[in-house]
């Protein structure tokens, strides 16, 4: 599905992606670990599109190359980013701002506005699935809500627009217990044998939520080991450095 | 709201230069260029005017010669030749209109054009109609079933003749000649304008609108409105304005005066879209307007505008609130791109006692353009109890704009309470990028950003208009990202 070769990626002259690697297939989750600065941030919004970077190397999505694709268009393709940090629009309530996108996309795909009874329907179907009060489906785009609301309206538009590739930037950051697996449950119902998540985490924690099927690790720009979950536990355990310096751990 | 769908709109912007530029090709009488006392009473004559009228005129006139052009506001411009201007124009042949079928045809079409058509307006929307092209008030809708409940509502001519009594008692009483510059100007050589009288207690079952035009070139548009609300009666009601592309600019100078007696209520909006001008600046309108009312006692005037148009706008649609316990209202958006300037915003002048007005203002700048509130908070020293909030919001887009908040406050009276709220902002990069990773471009995420910013105000609009509102504010952003 996905198919990363030899990215590289800078801001300013800074190069902070130096050639990464990354195959993803279809029906698959993986997680991708790294301390700080390590970069995991920068690949979620370069697959994203965001133009900040200057960037090279081949991203493939099913076959079509989409490194030179503008984020909605991207986004069109099937990509979809859960920011970490989700923004605010005074004004423009959910409901608008997900018909919208719900249309531009289907716009872009060829295909009529979705009729204003199906798309509610479908709104109420997903907005139970992450357990989203309907009120902030009605009130401005995050605005005023909390950080796990926030997180688990993410995961709700994500629902509604069904993405190829799902990348969720440190979703569980600033969720306590009952909010991650709310926010992993709907990750998980989403999960079908047609799409991919990857899951960019700091803690293991997640992880024994959203079971993922490889584990890799970042660092300075480049995945350093991948593994299979039991990787994320010995990472959990050991920390980094055994990686970063492999004498020091010995 | 948020009730229309972008699609919708998106395709109605596919025409996204101005597209009320076109020119209705129907014959006008015009009176010679310049300006004179001659002219005036030309004027006066030709409109049939009881002497007290053309007096007044004159009075006005001799008043403006005496008068500076105000240099005050954050704006600059060409100074206008007042000799270059045709004051009286009047589609031919001028007589007396009953029903559409006997309209110009081409004026007929320039309506559809506008996008209002008058019958669908008659069908649908409940809404009656005035339309005031170049000097003279063309048509009027739905006159008889406002007659029906004493609602006078019509042209400012058929007012002065057929109500003479209320013109005369009203006119000039809230925004006198020695007003302002512009004020003694439309005073000297009004054309037309609407008229609207609300009977004691009746509550004006649809909203009443005015449509704006000039079509002519090198004439000026002075209207003059007027509109009283008596004792406990309530109106809405709508301006919209438009004018043709042209090259050199065009002047707008109107006058409006609301009276609003005791436990009455006038809601104005406004929705002003006259040409702008071209990208470089070229052409489009002066709009100087005064517009001011008057609050009785508990009676309330809210003031809505959103301004997209005008090359230059300056104005201050005010509410002096005379009453006890009366309210006032200022709602805006003002919207400016490529090289426009406008200097806008509201006075709140509290007389009485517990007197209450409120201040929403949303500035909208981008190209090259410079967008200005200026807003006086005026608390007498009778008035215990005043209170105000206003919110100066401006929201930047690009680096070569200007936005700017001028506020006044003056306070006369300890026991009031002033609040006042300012914020200034840039459309966010990372807003913007949110959007698109949605899937939606950045001329829709603009659309959506902007829409939301100015929501507070679009929801002060009756329905229809809010809508009409939303897409002007698209069209005259179009363009102005990248």
């Amino acid at each position: 599905m996905l198919s990363i070769k030899n990215l590289h990626a800078s801001v300013d002259g800074t190069e902070i992606l130096k050639g990464l690697n990354l195959e993803v297939n279809a029906g698959e989750v993986h997680a991708i670990m790294g301390p700080n600065g390590s970069g995991k941030s920068t690949l979620a919004s370069v697959l994203a599109g965001k133009e900040d970077y200057e960037v090279l190397g081949e991203i493939t999505l099913n076959g079509k190359d989409i490194s030179d694709l503008a984020p909605e268009e991207r986004a069109a393709e099937g990509v979809f980013l859960a920011f970490q940090y989700p923004v605010e629009i005074p004004g423009v309530s959910n409901v608008n701002f997900l018909k919208t996108a719900v249309n531009d996309i289907r716009a872009f795909k060829g295909l009529p506005p979705m009729l204003a009874k199906d798309f509610l329907k479908l709104l109420k179907e997903k907005r139970a699935l992450v357990e989203l009060d309907k009120k902030l489906t009605n009130r401005s785009v995050n605005e005023g809500f909390s950080g796990g609301e926030k997180k688990r309206n993410e995961i709700f538009q994500m629902a509604m627009l069904k993405p190829k590739l799902a990348i969720l930037d440190e979703t569980d950051s600033g969720l306590d217990i009952d909010a991650l697996r709310i926010v992993a449950n709907g990750v998980n119902k989403l999960k079908s044998a047609d799409n991919a998540t990857i899951v960019i985490t700091h803690y293991q924690r997640l992880l024994d939520y959203i079971i993922p099927d490889f584990v890799h690790v970042l660092y300075d720009g480049k995945i350093i080991k991948s593994g299979t979950k039991e990787l994320a536990l010995e990472l959990e355990e050991k920390g980094y450095d055994w990686l970063i310096k492999p004498e020091m751990a010995q | 709201m948020g009730k229309y769908t972008e699609e919708q709109l998106e395709k109605e912007l596919e025409t996204q230069e101005y597209k009320y530029g076109f020119v209705t090709d129907i014959e006008t009488e015009k009176a010679p260029i310049g300006l004179s006392e001659d002219i005036i009473r030309l004027i006066s004559a030709k409109k049939n005017e009881p002497n007290w009228l053309l007096e007044y005129r004159l009075k006005a006139y001799k008043a403006w010669l005496t008068m500076e052009e105000p240099e005050w506001a954050h704006v600059n411009y060409p100074k206008v030749d007042f000799q270059d201007i045709y004051y009286y124009a009047a589609p031919k042949p001028k007589k007396q209109l009953d029903s559409l079928d006997e309209v110009d045809s081409e004026l007929l079409e320039m309506y559809e054009k506008l996008g209002i058509s008058i019958d669908e307006q008659k069908k649908l929307s409940n809404v009656a109609v005035d339309i005031v092209m170049d000097s003279v008030s063309v048509k009027t809708t739905f006159q008889d079933t406002l007659a029906k409940l004493g609602i006078i509502f019509g042209s400012f001519s058929d007012a002065v003749q057929n109500h003479p009594e209320l013109v005369k008692k009203y006119m000039g009483t809230i925004v006198p000649y020695t007003d302002n510059y512009y004020a003694a100007l439309n005073a000297a050589v009004f054309t037309d304008g609407s008229f609207c009288y609300i009977p004691k207690g009746v509550r004006c079952p649809m909203e009443l609108s005015t449509y704006f035009r000039i079509n002519e070139a090198q004439t000026g548009q002075f209207e003059r409105t007027l509109v009283v609300a008596d004792q406990g009666s309530y109106v809405s009601y709508l301006e919209g304005c438009t004018a043709p592309m042209r090259d050199e600019n065009q002047l707008h100078a109107a006058v409006v005066e609301l009276v609003a007696l005791d436990d009455a209520e006038i809601k104005y909006s406004t929705v002003q879209n006259w040409y702008p001008g071209d990208k470089e600046g070229k052409g489009g309108i002066y709009n100087f307007v005064t517009k001011r009312g008057l609050c009785e006692k508990n009676a309330k005037i809210s003031w809505t505008q959103v301004e997209t148009g005008s090359s230059v706008t300056w104005k201050y649609p005010s509410c002096i609130l005379k009453g006890d316990n009366s309210v006032g209202e200022f709602y805006s958006v003002a919207v400016t791109n490529n090289l426009q300037q406008a200097d806008t915003g509201t006075k709140m002048l509290h007389l009485g006692k517990n007197t209450k007005s409120t201040i929403i203002s949303k500035g909208v700048s981008a190209g090259n353009s410079q967008n200005s509130y200026r807003g006086l908070v005026k608390i007498n020293k009778n008035a215990i109890n005043a209170r105000n909030f206003s919110q100066c919001d401006s929201l930047l887009m690009g680096n070569k704009c200007g936005a700017h908040t001028f506020p006044y406050i003056e306070v006369d009276n300890k026991s009031a309470k002033v609040e006042h709220e300012a914020t200034t902002s840039k459309i966010g990069e990372d807003q913007i990028f949110y959007c698109n990773q949605r899937g939606i471009d950045t001329e829709s995420a603009i659309k959506l950003i902007v829409n939301g910013y100015a929501k507070d105000v679009l929801n002060q609009l009756p329905m229809e208009f809010a809508v009409e509102a939303q897409k002007l504010l698209a069209i005259s952003l179009e363009g102005s990202v990248g």
